[in-house]
């Protein structure tokens, strides 16, 4: 038993080590996403990945919105206690004052609005390398194998957190990025017999993670909190109580 | 240091520079003549034509009666400015604050000048006898005011060096035209028998500002010193300036990035002495064929930082083109900006993170145009469209709250799209609508939430916002132009929520 629970360690040990080679350093700063609950369980080392680059697929205009809601929930809880964010793409339509209802403060949103895809991946790159942002999202459709194995080597420098938000891209080609995200709006529920709409609910798929178990979730943004409605998974309460204790 | 200025009178500009220009028109009698009212009109006159009598405004058909010899070129109005552009050029070997002066003069602040000539007298000498080589016909005159300097150079009799404080006895003898004053008031002047300017130099000047208004008070006072008169230089002086002569041209790009290199340096220094940052940076490259070529870069925040100017400028190096070699580079800071030393501590050390996101979006504006990167602050307009603003700083903070008590799509279009919808009643949201060209059904929907036009901006017609859901689970902003009351109001889409 003994021998079994120290080749355990062993191997442990090894993992992180690989992780570590492969960009998932523990972040510096705590600047963990610490509202996501049960999804963080798909990550290795059980924390959502910060310092690399996601990539987020979308189809429809509907799925980007969800997905940029997503995007914006998510960078929510990395610049909570600090910095800037980048948004590059070349055909924006984010409106800055509905990121508020996301918990990010639009100021603090840097647009940069640019005409062909080149200049918009010149500028993520540039973006990526800069340290001290805190995370820079990426709008475009098409996206190399060789182009992305550029950014990541730019964040395994910076540290800084990379959403690549891909809107109906051609081929859903390999990329060098962590994990491959899908988010699609489901309809909203409200409580028995009230009129009206209800809160942002979409179906979370993470289609690939490296060293990670993919999954799909249905979550809602609760007034500034990922809750998941899905009753297989632990509800975000008893996460929240669990990281308290 | 007291002011010394040197004023320049061309006095046959156009005429002596056609003799210049066709050496065998110095013994004939030419004018430059154009068309005025349907008559040629005589507008310069050469010297021997002057001579025979014919002067500026005569007809021409008038001046070939007095002398058939007479010949008639067109004039050109553009010359006479083009030519004082290109001596001025040239008058800055003798002193760097060179202007022109209407339209037959050059006016020189030679302050601190004269020394290295060996004196005013040489000086002076000097200038006049370099322009008459040329074939000009100058007159040239030294005093410690603009205007009387101008007034000596075009009517002095005795000597054309006044010195210093001297300029008031020297301008007694003239006539008030010495003064630069408008007709009129020579006219009348010289009605009243004042044909000197001692005749009423010494006058109350309450009666002369009756008489002849404020401007004759004010060009005495200029021409006697008793009045600030500004001059404007040809070539602006760049108060932040630092130049790099090369023995060799160079031809390589390398090379042209030692030469910024070193003098970005150097510039850098100097804004680190006076505690100053450039917004603005001028490249230049003097070439020996005598081109110049210039790059520019701007920055987002007041900055001497050699490394990142470097980059910025490195960027735009290739669109220097060497040609045959550069003899010369220039550094221009044109916009300057405080930057205590403190600051610049505190941005490259404790706070580090603007610093290099403000270097990080010089390097896009710089690669990539001005208007492509945007920060936005909340307006107070209910509008949509006019809810927010665009900062104009990085630093720039919020004035108002962003506002969140309504829904708001998180991706809005830049124009709102025409919809087909059925509605069942009325002031109710759509129970289907078609957007391009696939129809969705309704199935939950919030509103309306109504937003007026702000009618001391625009007119138009009233907006109700409605949040809809459709069967997939997407959620739309669609809105209603107007009311049923009025016709058939049109729908449209605005925005998508999460």
């Amino acid at each position: 038993m003994i021998q079994a629970a120290v080749k355990n360690d062993i191997v442990n040990q090894l993992k992180r080590e690989v992780y570590s080679l492969q960009g998932f350093k523990k972040p510096m700063d705590n600047t963990t996403i610490n509202r996501l609950g049960a999804i963080e369980a798909a990550f290795p080392n059980m924390i959502f990945p910060t310092g690399v680059i996601h990539e987020f697929i979308s189809i429809s205009p509907k799925d980007a919105a969800a997905a940029n809601g997503f995007i914006a929930g998510l960078i929510a809880g990395l610049s909570f206690t600090k910095g800037t964010c980048l948004w590059i793409g070349n055909k924006r339509t984010a409106f800055p004052p509905a990121l508020k209802l996301f918990g990010i403060l639009p100021e603090r949103i840097i647009f940069v609005d640019l005409t062909s895809q080149k200049d918009v991946l010149w500028a993520i790159e540039e973006a990526l390398k800069c340290k001290s942002l805190s995370a820079v999202v990426g709008e475009l459709s098409e996206l190399s194998f060789t182009e992305s194995r550029r950014l990541q080597l730019a964040v395994e420098q910076s540290h800084v957190t990379g959403f690549i938000h891909r809107y109906n891209p051609r081929k859903e080609n390999v990329v060098a990025c962590v994990s491959r995200w899908k988010i699609k709006s489901l309809p909203s529920v409200l409580e028995d017999g009230m009129p009206g709409v209800g809160y942002p609910r979409w179906k979370v798929e993470l289609l690939k993670v490296r060293n990670g178990i993919p999954g799909s979730w249905d979550i809602e943004w609760n007034n500034g909190y990922f809750q998941y409605v899905d009753k297989q998974v632990l509800s975000f309460s008893e996460t929240g109580k669990r990281k308290a204790s | 240091m007291p002011k010394r200025y040197v004023s320049i009178w061309f006095c046959n500009l156009t005429t002596d520079w056609m003799i210049r220009r066709r050496p065998e028109l110095k013994d004939a009698a030419f004018v430059f003549a154009a068309p005025e009212h349907g008559r040629m009109i005589v507008k310069a006159v050469s010297i021997i034509a002057q001579q025979k009598g014919i002067s500026t405004g005569m007809v021409v058909a008038d001046c070939r009666a007095i002398l058939p010899s007479l010949q008639v070129f067109d004039d050109k109005p553009e010359l006479p400015n083009k030519l004082l552009h290109g001596l001025a050029e040239w008058c800055i070997r003798y002193t760097p604050v060179v202007a022109i002066d209407g339209s037959d003069g050059l006016m020189l602040d030679v302050s601190g000048c004269p020394h290295l000539w060996g004196g005013e007298k040489q000086y002076l000498q000097d200038i006049i006898t370099r322009l008459r080589a040329f074939g000009y016909h100058v007159r040239a005159a030294m005093a410690d005011t603009i205007g009387a300097a101008w007034a000596i150079c075009r009517y002095g009799q005795i000597t054309p060096l006044i010195k210093p404080g001297m300029q008031a006895e020297a301008l007694l003898p003239l006539p008030p035209a010495a003064l630069r004053l408008e007709a009129t008031t020579i006219e009348r002047l010289e009605k009243l028998g004042l044909y000197q300017i001692r005749n009423f130099i010494n006058m109350p000047r309450r009666a002369l500002r009756r008489r002849f208004g404020p401007s004759l008070l004010i060009r005495l006072d200029q021409s006697l010193g008793q009045e600030i008169e500004a001059i404007e230089p040809i070539r602006p002086i760049q108060p932040y300036q630092e130049r790099l002569p090369c023995l060799e041209p160079i031809r390589t790009a390398t090379g042209i990035e030692i030469a910024l290199q070193r003098l970005l340096e150097k510039l850098c220094e100097r804004l680190a002495k006076e505690n100053k940052g450039l917004r603005c940076c001028l490249f230049k490259a003097w070439r020996i064929d005598g081109k110049i070529e210039q790059i520019q870069i701007g920055t987002n925040r007041p900055s001497r930082n050699v490394a990142h100017l470097f980059k910025l400028l490195e960027q735009k190096i290739s669109g220097i083109e060497p040609d045959l070699g550069i003899e010369l580079f220039i550094i221009e800071a044109p916009v300057v900006e405080d930057l205590t030393s403190a600051q610049d501590a505190f941005w490259n050390n404790a706070n580090s993170d603007n610093a290099a996101i403000a270097e990080l979006l010089d390097r896009i504006v710089g690669k990539l145009g001005i208007n492509t990167v945007h920060r936005y602050l909340p307006d107070e307009h209910y509008w949509p469209e006019r809810s927010l603003k665009v900062a104009a700083s990085l630093e720039e903070q919020a004035t108002t709250e962003w506002r969140t008590e309504l829904p708001r799509p998180i991706h809005l279009l830049p124009e709102p799209e025409a919809i087909t919808v059925s509605v069942a009643i009325p002031d109710y949201p759509p129970i289907l609508f078609h957007y391009k060209g696939k129809l969705h059904n309704v199935s939950k929907a919030d509103g309306p939430e109504r937003i007026e036009q702000e009618w001391w901006l625009t007119e138009g017609l009233y907006r109700d916002y409605y949040c809809v859901e459709d069967e997939e689970g997407a959620r739309y902003w669609l809105f209603r132009l107007g009311d049923y009351k009025s016709g058939e109001p049109k729908w449209f889409m605005h925005g998508f929520f999460a």
